[in-house]
């Protein structure tokens, strides 16, 4: 007989503790499959982040580190200089990335840092309980904002790939969901697609990928689906924003 | 050589070769040094976009098993206390200059003391230490930075090395030993990719069970009193019958022991007691040092920080005073030998 699906290798065989219905188990093992597929399981070191995904550091069955919030692509940078052959990538969720660590994700760009980030965009911070992010949409409740995001208090969600795309140092940058499986099968092309391009050493690579929190956002999982195809994709398209000397992959 | 350059060129022969960074007076002349040092010897100068992210690409850096280091003064070292938590939880090695500058907030840029506490104490959050060395002559400067960043993977332990923009500027000459011959420790635990070790290797300080983090903090504690016995280094200064026994670091220091010959020369028994470790802190020495009549007085530039610890050294058998200067302003031998004499004639505290 043979096995048609299995535990990727780069994934340690241990349960996840993400809630029912959440999709950082989707995206860690997309990028499991990848790291395998690339055979890169020896020469690729993670820079985990603080989130709901700080775990990260134990499921993947690579080196890994812990980062401080928001700081992974300085983390990533200090590590990705000293071993410049080695396939470096962070795990960030929206608070830790496009919140505490705008910073540090824009300089990493503009400097053409050759990493890769994985950035998890679920509309809400998981972790601490469900307040905003600075990708919560406009009207949405969360714990911070009760009676929904209102732009004249909070202003307006952040949109990370439409502010990397200008900048030169960035190779790469794609907005995926992860909503349903044709839409994960093409952003597992994307992740792949990134880490090619941090192989080539072409420059910084960046994948968005739409999450669900359907724990934080008060949904059953496929209520929550259906929330992200309906409410986040129309305000953060889905794409390719850049593709540098990636066409002929 | 100046002060600046002994650090940097100190840095470079303990085999450093990188360096992250972000401008603040009075430390921006050592890294126009590694600059264009660094390069010269295979290294990386990367001027960061601000010292929060400087201390994490350490962090980072260090994973990979490099010798590296940053520096920085006042508020960006304060930027920083995160980080350095972070390194000294997940016991990574580094070295931090803090050419100490007058605070608190903006402040000024003219030399201080007043980081002792944020040194020595903390400064980030959770039960840590930073190893801590003061040096006060340019010689020193470049002898520590081969010692720091020994200590560092000795320990694998951030350690810090506190000057200031006085020291920063002097110039001295510098013996460089050619015999130093760096010897970089294997880092088998450093994350640099399955391919190159045996098993997993995982850089982190976060342990959710309680009772996981508190065997990681007792572990990090036996480091700690293992370091605290064995590494405290002061040197002694004119001590031989000293009654007022003057205890300062790096600059204070200097003005010290003008204090002590101009105060023998008067007649009075004054001697220097020096730490060159901050942390661990000389308290067996000064405590020894305590016995019989004498009068302690810490000469700081800062409000009485180290005083601190010199009376937990004491430990009651002696008096303790404080002579400060604040907010960047050297003490004057003068002054503080006005201070010395009064408190020799039974003078106590103002
Ligand atoms: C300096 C600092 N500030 C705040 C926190 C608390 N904190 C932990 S996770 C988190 C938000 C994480 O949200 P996000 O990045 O969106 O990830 P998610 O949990 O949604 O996956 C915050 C604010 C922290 N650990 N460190
Ligand atoms: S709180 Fe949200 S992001 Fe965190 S594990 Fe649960 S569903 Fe996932």
């Amino acid at each position: 007989m043979k096995k048609m699906f299995s535990r990727p290798k780069s994934l340690k065989d241990i349960p996840f503790h993400y809630c029912p219905g959440c999709t950082h188990g989707i995206a860690h093992r997309l990028v499991a499959e990848v790291i395998d597929e690339l055979d890169i399981r020896g020469t690729t070191i993670g820079v985990g982040s603080v989130g709901c995904s700080f775990s990260t550091i134990s499921y993947f069955d690579i080196d890994m580190l812990q980062g401080s919030h928001g700081r992974g692509p300085a983390v990533a940078t200090g590590l990705k200089r000293v071993l410049p052959d080695r396939v470096v990538f962070t795990y960030q969720g929206d608070g830790d990335l496009a919140a505490i660590g705008t910073g540090e994700f824009i300089h990493a760009a503009t400097r053409g840092e050759n990493i890769t980030c994985i950035y998890i965009n679920n509309a809400v911070y998981g972790m601490t309980g469900g307040q905003m992010a600075p990708t919560t949409l406009l009207g949405q409740k969360t714990k911070t904002t009760p009676f929904g995001r209102d732009k004249d208090v909070s202003g307006f969600p952040i949109k990370v790939c439409e502010i990397l795309t200008p900048l030169e140092g960035a190779a790469y940058v794609a907005r995926v969901a992860l909503h349903n499986p044709k839409s994960i099968i093409k952003a597992k092309k994307s992740i792949k697609k990134a880490f090619e391009i941090q192989i080539k050493g072409l420059g910084f690579s960046l994948v968005e990928l739409l999450s669900t929190c359907p724990t934080n956002w008060g949904m059953s999982p496929l209520e929550a689906v259906k929330w992200l195809e309906e409410k986040m994709i129309p305000y953060y398209p889905l794409g390719e924003y850049k593709t540098c000397g990636g066409g002929d992959l | 050589m100046k002060g600046n350059d002994a650090i940097g060129e100190g840095a470079v022969r303990a085999g450093c070769r990188y360096f992250f960074g972000y401008p603040i007076t009075p430390q921006s002349e050592l890294t126009h040094y590694l600059a264009k040092r660094l390069p010269e010897v295979g290294g990386l100068f990367l001027q960061a976009e601000s010292e929060v992210a400087s201390i994490n690409m350490v962090y980072g850096a260090s994973a990979a098993g490099a010798r590296v280091m940053t520096s920085s003064s006042g508020p960006g070292i304060s930027l920083m206390q995160e980080g350095l938590s972070y390194l000294a939880g997940a016991e990574l090695p580094c070295v931090v200059v803090n050419m100490m500058r007058g605070g608190p907030g903006l402040g000024n840029i003219a030399p201080s003391q007043a980081d002792y506490f944020q040194a020595t104490k903390g400064g980030g959050h959770g039960d840590y230490r930073l190893i801590v060395l003061a040096p006060n002559s340019v010689q020193e400067l470049f002898d520590m930075m081969l010692k720091a960043f020994d200590l560092a993977d000795k320990y694998r332990n951030p350690v810090m090395v506190m000057a200031d923009g006085i020291m920063g500027q002097m110039m001295e000459p510098v013996i460089i030993r050619d015999e130093y011959e760096v010897q970089i420790p294997p880092k088998p635990w450093a994350a640099t990719g399955m391919a190159y070790h045996e098993g997993k290797n995982l850089i982190n300080s976060c342990y959710v069970i309680p009772d996981e983090m508190e065997i990681h903090n007792l572990e990090l504690q036996k480091k700690y009193n293992e370091i605290r016995p064995r590494e405290q280094v002061c040197e002694d200064f004119m001590l031989e019958g000293a009654e007022v026994v003057l205890v300062a670091f790096g600059t204070a220091s200097r003005i010290c022991m003008k204090v002590v010959e101009k105060a023998r020369d008067k007649g009075i028994p004054v001697g220097l007691i020096r730490p060159i470790t901050l942390w661990p802190f000389p308290e067996k020495y000064i405590g020894e040092a305590a016995g019989g009549d004498k009068i302690f007085l810490t000469v700081e530039m800062n409000m009485g920080q180290m005083i601190e610890d010199v009376k937990l050294a004491v430990n009651g058998k002696a008096p303790v005073y404080h002579y400060g200067r604040l907010g960047g302003i050297l003490p004057d031998a003068r002054d503080v030998l006005t201070e010395v004499e009064r408190l020799y004639r039974g003078g106590g505290a103002r």
